[in-house]
């Protein structure tokens, strides 16, 4: 019973049941979307799409998760992965007469162009940092200014969607190792990273800390304003690792489209991890939940042939809901339903 | 000489230091696009920016109450596109009369301002939470109608489009002169209504207002909702400026509406800023994408960096400004002792609890 007691106060547990019932109306409902086939050695079916899918938006995630424990929010995160890939692609490249044949050459060693693409999105994240922490601008107009970093990653492309032709560049998003898409193990191997990151070093314990009260943080020597910048930094990172996931999966750069909308999944998907939008302890496995949960709602509805745009409707809703799940304080709530509350001298509001 | 007793600017000046900077910066972009194209400097050129800019001057006015409040509202552009789907849906497919459809169409903008307002004041969202989940039901609601493009046939209204306001030799549309009646409207009503001053009052410090009595709750709730209502507003000039509806229609326009905001002068951290700044914010915003035009060979996307770029220049001047008048007022809390140095009509204007 004690067990269960701790279970149900876990953060992840509202994300694991609402997975699970998601899917059990799926087995019910949604015929197919359960089946799993072996082609040429891959697995293919909706639930390995669900993954796939999902991988960029859980890379999103994980960074997310470390600027939300702070208190602040990142809605940059689209811009961020489109300008990182407009750099991927405006580095590599590659020229169409060549790929008749097979894979066609790199206008940079491909190492360079990632690592090229990942130095300007953590930049980005770093300047976001900067303004937060160091000017101490509220993190939303400091991110609303990364609405403009579309603008810049027009710039790079000058406007045009770039075409990639460099076959290596694309098993990131297309290839397949062991018969699942390789992305899924980056998204491991990253998340594993991010998760000892927070849980074995003193700076997961010092932002949960930061995040939860900001002045007591500070006076037990903690350098919040430091812990801020580098949770903005690692959002940028993962972004760009997004980014170059997106780029990687349709072969182009479109500065208009790649990550579009992303922003409200990110945060979605975190608050759907059992996360608190006001920061404090945080569960990276609940964020990733979270994104398959989201993902796995998105793959769904389309399923079920909703029109497509239709799903950003449903979004918010789920937002919508589970911030007032969040926000209601259950207990005052009981408490009125049994007894009305005895009445003070005179009530000020709020 | 006394350093208590540094040499003070009028009042004014002053108290709207912001504004009368962005007042300036606009005259000084204007006059630079005057100096460096030929047929600039000229009425017609000036009454253009306020038809261009006539949807965003009347949206930008929301925006602008949502920042003074302390918030943001992201959903600006959104609910335009959506109200303009459906007033055009309602005109052009479903033949409904004119009336009944424009009432319909600031219903459902009032109503996605009561949404924002409700779930910022009474369920504790964060507002950009609460207003970016708006932005998206509006969008995704476009969708729902349509995904083809409406175009407007309606006589009346094609009739007001092209309809031509003449003094002095130039022109202004109808949507421009509602603009601009809109602006002066909602500047008396700001100064000059018990609901006005709350929204300053509130903004400024919550937690004060609070104890003053004020009702904190009440004004938050109805600045959003002012905020949604003028989005349909602004949905209906923004239809007679464009005569169609897409559901791409107003994408990223809250960013301009925040910067007009921010760089009309209204802090970010909210308890300041004027309606008339938000027209000179727009005006300049206005100003940079005519001279992108008048340049000719720029792309379109520089007026989106060149928006971010003066958004940031102002919210930097703000943050120097607002750390330097908390320095002073160290130093000026001595002066204020002497009851005699209080300005009694700083006190009459500060009575808000009646």
């Amino acid at each position: 019973m004690d067990k269960l007691k701790t279970l149900a106060r876990r953060k992840e547990t509202l994300a694991v049941i609402a997975l699970t019932m998601l899917l059990l109306f799926n087995v019910f409902f949604t015929p197919g979307f359960f089946s799993l086939e072996l082609k040429e050695g891959h697995f293919y079916g909706s639930l390995i799409d669900v993954l796939k899918r999902g991988a960029p938006l859980m890379f999103m995630a994980i960074g997310m998760t470390f600027v939300i424990a702070t208190g602040s929010t990142d809605i940059s995160v689209g811009s961020v992965a489109s300008i990182a890939g407009a750099v991927a692609a405006q580095m590599i490249g590659g020229d169409f007469s060549t790929a008749a044949g097979s894979a066609a050459a790199s206008l940079t060693p491909l190492p360079i162009a990632i690592a090229a693409a990942l130095a300007v999105a953590t930049l980005c994240g770093v300047w976001n940092g900067f303004l937060v922490s160091r000017l101490g601008i509220q993190a939303l107009i400091a991110t609303l200014l990364q609405v403009a970093g579309r603008g810049i990653a027009q710039l790079i492309t000058r406007g045009n969607v770039i075409t990639m032709y460099y076959k290596p560049f694309f098993e990131f998003g297309t290839g397949y190792f062991l018969g699942f898409p390789i992305c899924i193990y980056v998204v491991l191997a990253v998340a594993l990273a991010a998760y000892l990151f927070s849980k074995k070093t003193s700076y997961g314990l010092f932002l949960e800390s930061s995040g939860s009260n900001r002045s007591s943080s500070r006076y037990a020597g903690i350098k919040v304003q430091r812990m801020i910048w580098v949770a903005f930094a690692v959002s940028g990172l993962m972004a760009g690792i997004a980014g170059v996931l997106i780029a990687s999966e349709v072969k182009a750069a479109d500065a208009n489209n790649a990550g579009l909308n992303y922003e409200l999944d990110a945060i979605l998907a975190v608050v759907l991890g059992g996360n608190s939008m006001k920061g404090g302890r945080f569960s990276l496995p609940g964020s990733l939940i979270g994104a398959l949960l989201v993902q796995a709602l998105t793959t769904t509805i389309y399923m079920k042939g909703v029109p497509a745009q239709t799903i950003l409707v449903f979004k918010a809703v789920v937002v919508i809901v589970v911030g007032i799940i969040q926000t209601t304080d259950y207990g005052k709530l009981l408490a009125k339903f049994i007894k009305k509350r005895p009445a003070g001298v005179f009530e000020v509001e709020k | 000489m006394n350093p208590l007793e540094k040499p003070r600017m009028p009042g004014f000046v002053y108290r709207n230091i912001t504004f009368v900077v962005a007042v300036l910066l606009f005259i000084s972009f204007f006059g630079l696009g005057s100096v460096l194209f030929k047929n600039f400097f000229s009425l017609q050129v000036f009454c253009n920016l306020l038809i261009d800019n006539s949807y965003l001057l009347i949206a930008a006015i929301g925006s602008t109450m949502v920042v003074i409040i302390g918030g943001i509202d992201l959903s600006v552009g959104a609910v335009i596109a959506f109200c303009n789907m459906s007033m055009s849906y309602m005109l052009t497919i479903m033949k409904m009369p004119l009336i009944p459809a424009i009432v319909i169409v600031l219903l459902i903008g009032t109503l996605f301002g009561m949404l924002h307002g409700w779930l910022v004041t009474f369920k504790g969202f964060q507002p950009f939470i609460a207003t970016l989940a708006g932005q998206f039901i509006a969008r995704g609601a476009c969708y729902i109608i349509t995904v083809d493009t409406i175009f407007v046939d309606n006589p009346f209204i094609v009739k007001a489009a092209i309809f031509k306001i003449r003094f002095l030799g130039s022109f202004i549309s109808v949507g421009a002169a509602l603009a601009v009646l809109m602006i002066i409207l909602f500047q008396i009503i700001a100064e000059n209504t018990q609901f006005g001053r709350n929204i300053y009052a509130v903004g400024g410090n919550e937690q004060s207002a609070n104890l003053m009595g004020l009702p904190v709750k009440r004004t938050k709730f109805l600045t959003y909702t002012t905020s949604g209502f003028l989005s349909a507003v602004a949905s209906l000039v923004f239809m007679l400026y464009v005569l169609s509806a897409t559901g791409t229609h107003g994408d990223g326009l809250h960013l301009d509406a925040v910067a007009s905001a921010v760089i009309g002068g209204a802090l970010t951290s909210g308890g300041v800023g004027l309606i008339t700044g938000t027209l000179f914010g727009v005006l300049t915003q206005g100003t940079i994408r005519t001279m992108i035009t008048f340049q000719g060979t720029l792309s379109s996307w520089w007026a989106k960096i060149a928006t971010a770029l003066l958004l940031l220049m102002f919210i930097l001047i703000q943050r120097a400004i607002v750390t330097g008048r908390e320095r002073s007022h160290v130093s000026r809390k001595v002066e204020a002792v002497d009851p005699k140095a209080v300005d009694p009509k700083l006190i009459s204007e500060g009575n808000y609890a009646q």
